[in-house]
């Protein structure tokens, strides 16, 4: 197969438009008679709705209407929103009233929508509305919620645990008793919201004529908006129509349904005229899913050498105030388990714990970043007792390229066997040892350490599953006009879908990018779609439209070889056109075979041969994971002074199987990795003990910024995926993945002889507690260092 | 995040200003926006009446006067940055302005606008502690001169009083070949600071300092001198030893103890950079950074 | 008690005409009254950048000028910062070195390099991440922002 573009830095092209201010994101849709909302929602943490108080609100200055729980309940929507992915785990898979009914659960919680001529306007009379909340008590905290005692996150459930999940293999017991170490820690890990540039957004438009309804929404998952606004509203799907105009950043949690895409298009039904609502920063803070804590409790058992032999233990993961994405992120996070590393036994429970504060759902990484984080600063535990580089400990301890495919011993859903398809991750880790410098390190240690600095590196690994099925889908036609359009339901947050498909479909029907028109993320143009999460589309749509584009091709050429009257290898096809080998006269363009095959009436199609020039394909792996995998290794130096950490240079190897465009790889891996960088060191959404979000502002919730951000340099290497066309792997979320552990590794290693770092973020009021625990001047702050703070 | 509704107002003259002034009680006096409409869009603050100064031509600009710096409040932080008499006479105020926001707040941002807000973890205040600025306050009735330890009356509040505006600041000049230094920690660059300290010496020929001030900002509710460590370098000859000594006075400070630092880091902050503030100036105060 | 003004802005060359409270900032103005919709909305707080233009060459925050202040100012957006037909150095080089991807807050970034360069085009590299560090970029990881601003020094020094 031609691989003239596929595998090289093809300039984007989506960058033309973007760059010149043509994007058309939600809110820069216009339509006749648009309206624009604003939602009244809960400032209380946990309480009893006694009154909501529209009738000021409805007289103000360009009001159309504002609509609360019981109008829900009048358009029969009054029940909880569908769960769309249930678990037997999880008991009862509480969601929540697309408004609030007589409970509101969380600071943010929507209650009602105003709809008026502009958004200022929404804004003065949602200020008007009067909501008279009876305070309940508030639990925050997983750990605390999750006990007997603890007040009722909804007052009508008396316990807080969601869900109590359970993996796990082998005989943990018999592995642990035979270890020759058992070392045990506790690891908390808060992690923090998506914070994409682009706030969330919905607009709805409603004809009356044929009942179709349109829905703009700034999401990750347009068919799975559908499903669930069909399903709550008994709507049928064939008219309705949900799209994704230009999302600014997804990073997860645009991939979940939420109220208001249920309440906008209800109020644009009930006021026969479109409606839009934008969420604002401050509202992304309440209103949109983010990651809180995951604390584990774990013993890690290794032999003698060092080499990690199980791991056991229990975890609580703080679910929000219900689960509107199900367990899929605590559950998530247990099924990275064992991560690079062949061990004999797992076994952790973990407890999915409700809390009065913003529903939780997976962020870039999904959990598995916490999965990663415990088994990496477990593995330097094991190098620090045991005085082995932690390097080392990797090595001895990770799956071998003799052992692919491995069974790590843990089941999927379904009870068939969780198996890494491919890879060499100790290869992975040599080309990051060698390209940090790793080797080195010591000697600049100990030259800085002469100059009164402190320097420290680390090292982290993971494994990630990605291509995550059932399918994903693509059509490639070709019109007369010769133009290629390849249409699909994959949706793209700035990943650069529409180049790297183009690349796919160029090579495949051997034709030049710019024919190539790329269609996406619209039910009504696409029939079936599921979702741009777990760093899946390159995979999925990704070989859809390789099979489709290669469809189309075999098509052609048999058309063409009919018509010329050989055999199709006598043919060649190039730039659009298929002619006889050695006689380029003999020659026909694609757009002619489209149009011989889409003929006028009377016309005839050749024999054997079905209407149109155009292939779909729905690419299914079977169920079936493409394991990417890596090691990241970051170089820190730590300022005594003040406890400032200061990122010196980092280094990725990886494995994400082909690279279809490596310049949009190094960009997912570079921006995930400075994900990671916020998870590290900055980015802690704070609670008060009323359900109160302390630091929803960018002033005080941090994300860095450019000079935050060290060197990062990247090493490239390319396995081949066995499991799909392409050979390729996902490559969205490894950036992410070992980043915290990797810099927290490091910062414990600046620091030899103080306290071990099993939290994130940490910040350098801790760290210069923990350096000067014994200094008399600052034995005032030492207790700080027990307390998962952030500053 | 819009703004509440209010009505827009843009004196040309003092006198109008100040007619506006007396005819609405509680307006809110915009001057470069990057705090107040910040403000404004979250709704924390929402008044009827917004008087923007910025079509008032004698509040802006820097002139040199009997060795004073006399910098209109309306003067933009990007015009200090480049401001001939400022790089000459205010120094300290340059290399602050370096941690004030970024180039595109800068842009806006004001003199005045920043001492009126008076955040305790702002840097120009601090500047102004250091240069003995005194701020010239005009309303209706009359003018006044308050000097700037007597700017600072609580937590965000100046002394600044209904139907009054803060027009000049007069800045004293250090003498040629001064030393300054400033230095701050911050989470992020041009994020507000966690405890900062501007430094200025004055080092005479026989290698003495003669005149210091030593500001610690962010620590406390507002900008403060240490007169205890100002005394101690009076006299002295710069050293290490002597600033790494001078750097525990800020132990004597109320440091504000929040979510994001407790007081006692914030004592320990100020006092690092204490004394790399006063290690800078030194050697500038010398001839030339080492 | 709205205070509806008529207000006068010249954008990209062009003088408007048209009214709106006094409370509307100078962003919503471009976006809803004048259709300009590339300037973007991330914060409305002045942190994130995306609504940064250039008034009178100099990088603003859109999100925290009225409106009517703006009215003698010269308003250059994303969509007037190079001639029809041609690129500015900057958006050529951003392009070249991946320093966009969901496009959110770009328009921001080009505003801010443009005025960069536009003033001086030999800059540092540290210069420049400076001036790239008044945006925050989920997407990026700012590497290839950095890297665009540099490239497009260089473009723009060698055509002087």
């Amino acid at each position: 197969m031609n691989s003239r573009l596929v595998g090289t830095r093809s300039e984007r092209r989506e960058d033309a438009k973007l760059l010149s201010g043509r994007g058309r994101y939600v809110d820069d849709i216009s339509l006749p008679g648009l309206l624009e909302a604003a939602f009244v929602r809960s400032t209380a943490g946990h309480g009893r709705i006694l009154s909501v108080d529209v009738a000021a609100a409805r007289t103000m200055p360009g009001v159309h209407a504002v609509l609360t729980y019981a109008d829900l309940v009048a358009a029969g929507a009054g029940s909880r929103m569908p769960l769309p992915f249930p678990h037997p785990a999880a008991r009862e898979g509480l969601t929540q009233y697309a408004l609030a009914a007589d409970e509101v659960c969380y600071v943010g919680e929507p209650i009602a929508i105003v709809v008026a001529d502009d958004r200022q306007l929404a804004e003065d009379a949602a200020s008007a509305v009067i909501v008279d909340v009876d305070p309940l008590p508030v639990a925050i905290g997983c750990v605390d919620a999750a006990k007997d005692d603890a007040p009722n996150v909804h007052s009508d459930r008396s316990s807080n645990v969601a869900a109590h999940l359970s993996v796990g293999f082998g005989d943990v017991d018999a592995v642990f008793d035979a270890a020759a170490h058992v070392f045990s820690d506790r690891v908390a890990m808060h992690r923090g919201g998506c914070h994409a540039m682009e706030c969330r957004g919905v607009v709805a438009e409603y004809s009356r004529h044929d009942d179709h309804l349109t829905v703009w929404t700034s999401t990750q998952s347009p068919y799975l908006v559908r499903r669930i606004l069909c399903q709550h509203l008994g709507r049928d799907e064939h008219v309705t129509r949900v799209l994704a105009p230009d999302v600014g950043g997804g990073f997860g949690p645009k991939a979940n349904v939420y109220p208001e895409e249920i309440v906008v298009p209800i109020a644009a039904m009930a006021l026969g005229r479109p409606v839009r609502w934008s969420e604002d920063r401050r509202e992304h803070f309440v209103a949109t899913l983010q990651q809180r804590d995951q604390i584990w409790e774990v013993e890690v058992a290794a032999d003698e050498r060092g080499r990690m032999t199980g791991l056991r233990g229990r975890a609580w993961h703080d679910a929000g105030a219900y689960l509107p994405y199900g367990v899929v992120l605590p559950l998530t996070a247990l099924t990275a388990l064992p991560g690079p590393y062949a061990l004999d036994a797992v076994s952790v429970t973990m407890d999915v714990v409700h809390t009065n504060a913003v529903p939780t759902a997976p962020v870039r990484g999904a959990g598995r970043p916490c999965a990663a984080f415990v088994l990496e600063r477990m593995a330097d535990r094991i190098a620090q007792e045991l005085d082995i580089d932690p390097a080392e400990v990797r090595r001895r301890s990770f799956v071998t390229a003799e052992q692919m495919p491995y069974a790590t011993g843990m089941r999927y859903r379904d009870g068939s066997s969780v198996s890494y398809d491919s890879g060499d991750y100790a290869q992975c880790l040599e080309a990051a040892v060698e390209r940090s410098g790793y080797a080195g390190f010591e000697d600049r240690r100990r030259a800085a350490l002469a100059d009164g600095r402190y320097l420290g590196i680390g090292i982290a690994s993971y494994v990630e599953d990605t291509g995550v099925g059932p399918f994903e889908g693509a059509t490639v036609r070709v019109e007369r006009s010769g133009r290629v359009v390849l249409t699909t339901g994959a949706a793209n947050q700035g990943q650069g879908h529409a180049t790297m498909l183009s690349q796919i479909c160029a090579d495949a029907l051997s034709v030049d990018l710019n024919s190539i028109r790329i269609e996406s993320a619209d039910t009504g143009r696409f029939p079936m779609g599921m979702g741009t999460i777990g760093s899946r589309i390159a995979v999925m749509a990704g070989s859809s439209v390789q099979q489709a584009a290669t469809e189309v091709r075999m098509k052609a050429l048999a058309v063409a070889a009919d018509a010329f009257g050989v055999g199709t290898q006598a043919l060649t096809i190039e730039g659009g056109f298929i002619s006889v080998l050695g006689q380029p006269d003999q020659s026909i363009s694609l757009g002619e075979i489209a149009a011989r095959l889409f003929p006028t009436v009377g016309g005839v199609l050749p024999s054997d041969v079905s209407a149109g020039l155009e292939a779909t394909s729905f690419f299914s792996n079977g169920g079936r994971i493409a394991y990417a995998y890596g090691t990241h290794v970051a170089e820190v130096e730590v300022i005594l002074d003040t406890g400032e950490v200061r990122l010196l240079r980092y280094t990725v190897a990886h494995d994400c199987g082909r690279i279809i465009n490596p310049a949009i790889v190094d960009g997912q891996i570079i921006g995930g990795v400075v994900h990671g960088i916020g998870n590290a060191l900055f980015e802690r959404m704070m609670h008060d003990d009323q359900g109160q979000p302390v630091n929803a502002n960018y002033g005080e919730y941090l994300l860095p910024m450019a000079c935050e951000i060290p060197p990062i340099d990247i090493v490239h290497i390319e396995t081949p995926s066995p499991l799909n066309p392409l050979g390729a792997k996902g490559a969205g979320e490894g950036g992410t993945i070992p980043a915290a552990a990797a810099i927290i590794g490091a910062i414990e290693r600046a620091l030899p002889g103080t306290a071990r770092l099993l939290h994130h973020p940490v910040g350098p009021e801790q760290l210069y507690a923990l350096i000067n625990l014994n200094s008399p001047l600052t034995s005032k702050i030492s207790g700080v260092a027990a307390q998962l703070q952030s500053r | 995040m819009k703004s509440a509704p209010f009505t827009y107002h843009r004196p040309t003259s003092e006198t109008e200003l100040g007619e506006l002034l007396l005819a609405h009680d509680g307006a809110k006096l915009l001057a470069g926006g990057q705090s107040l409409l910040a403000m404004m869009n979250l709704r924390y603050v929402q008044p009827d009446h917004v008087i923007d100064l910025a079509a008032l031509a004698h509040l802006k600009g820097v002139m040199l006067v009997n060795n004073l710096a006399v910098v209109g409040a309306m003067t933009t932080q990007a015009q200090l940055m480049t401001d001939t008499v400022i790089s000459a006479h205010c120094p300290l105020m340059v290399g602050a302005l370096r941690h004030v926001g970024h180039r595109q707040t800068r842009s806006r941002g004001t003199l005045g606008g920043s001492l009126c807000h008076l955040d305790p973890a702002a840097e120009l205040p601090a500047v102004a502690l250091c240069h003995d600025a005194v701020l010239e306050i005009v309303s209706a009735s009359g003018r006044r001169d308050v000097g700037i330890e007597d700017w600072f009356i609580a937590y965000m509040t100046p002394a600044l009083g209904e139907g009054e505006y803060l027009s000049r600041i007069r800045l004293a000049s250090k003498p040629k070949g001064h030393g300054w230094g400033f230095r701050e920690f911050a989470r992020r660059q041009g994020d507000f600071a966690l405890a900062g300290a501007a430094c200025l010496l004055i080092v005479d020929d026989e290698q003495r300092i003669s005149d210091a001030r030593a500001v610690v900002f962010g620590v406390e509710t507002r900008p403060r001198r240490l007169s205890a460590v100002e005394a101690a370098l009076i006299g002295s000859a710069p050293s290490a030893a002597l600033f790494a000594r001078l750097t525990s006075e800020t132990r004597a400070l109320e440091a504000v103890d929040d979510a994001y630092a407790s007081g006692a880091y914030r004592r320990r902050l100020g006092g690092v950079m204490l004394g790399q503030a006063l290690t800078d100036a030194a050697r500038r105060a010398t001839g030339g950074l080492a | 008690m709205s205070d509806i003004r008529s207000i006068r802005l010249n954008v990209n060359g062009v003088y408007h005409e048209f009214l709106a409270e006094s409370r509307t900032h100078l962003a919503d103005a471009l976006r809803k009254h004048l259709g300009l919709t590339g300037t973007h909305l991330g914060c409305e707080h002045g942190v994130c950048g995306a609504c940064t233009i250039l008034a009178d060459g100099q990088p603003v925050r859109a999100c925290l000028i009225l409106a009517v202040q703006a009215q003698e100012m010269r308003i250059v957006t994303i969509e007037g910062l190079a001639a029809t037909d041609k690129t500015h150095p900057v958006q050529d080089a951003m392009a070249a070195c991946g320093g966009l991807q969901c496009g959110f807050c770009t328009p921001g970034v080009v505003a801010s390099l443009v005025a960069l360069l536009e003033e001086d085009p030999v800059r540092s590299r540290e210069d420049i991440r400076e001036a790239v560090s008044g945006h925050l970029c989920r997407c990026t990881g700012y590497q290839g922002m950095v890297d665009a601003g540099v490239k497009a020094a260089a473009m723009m020094q060698a055509d002087r």
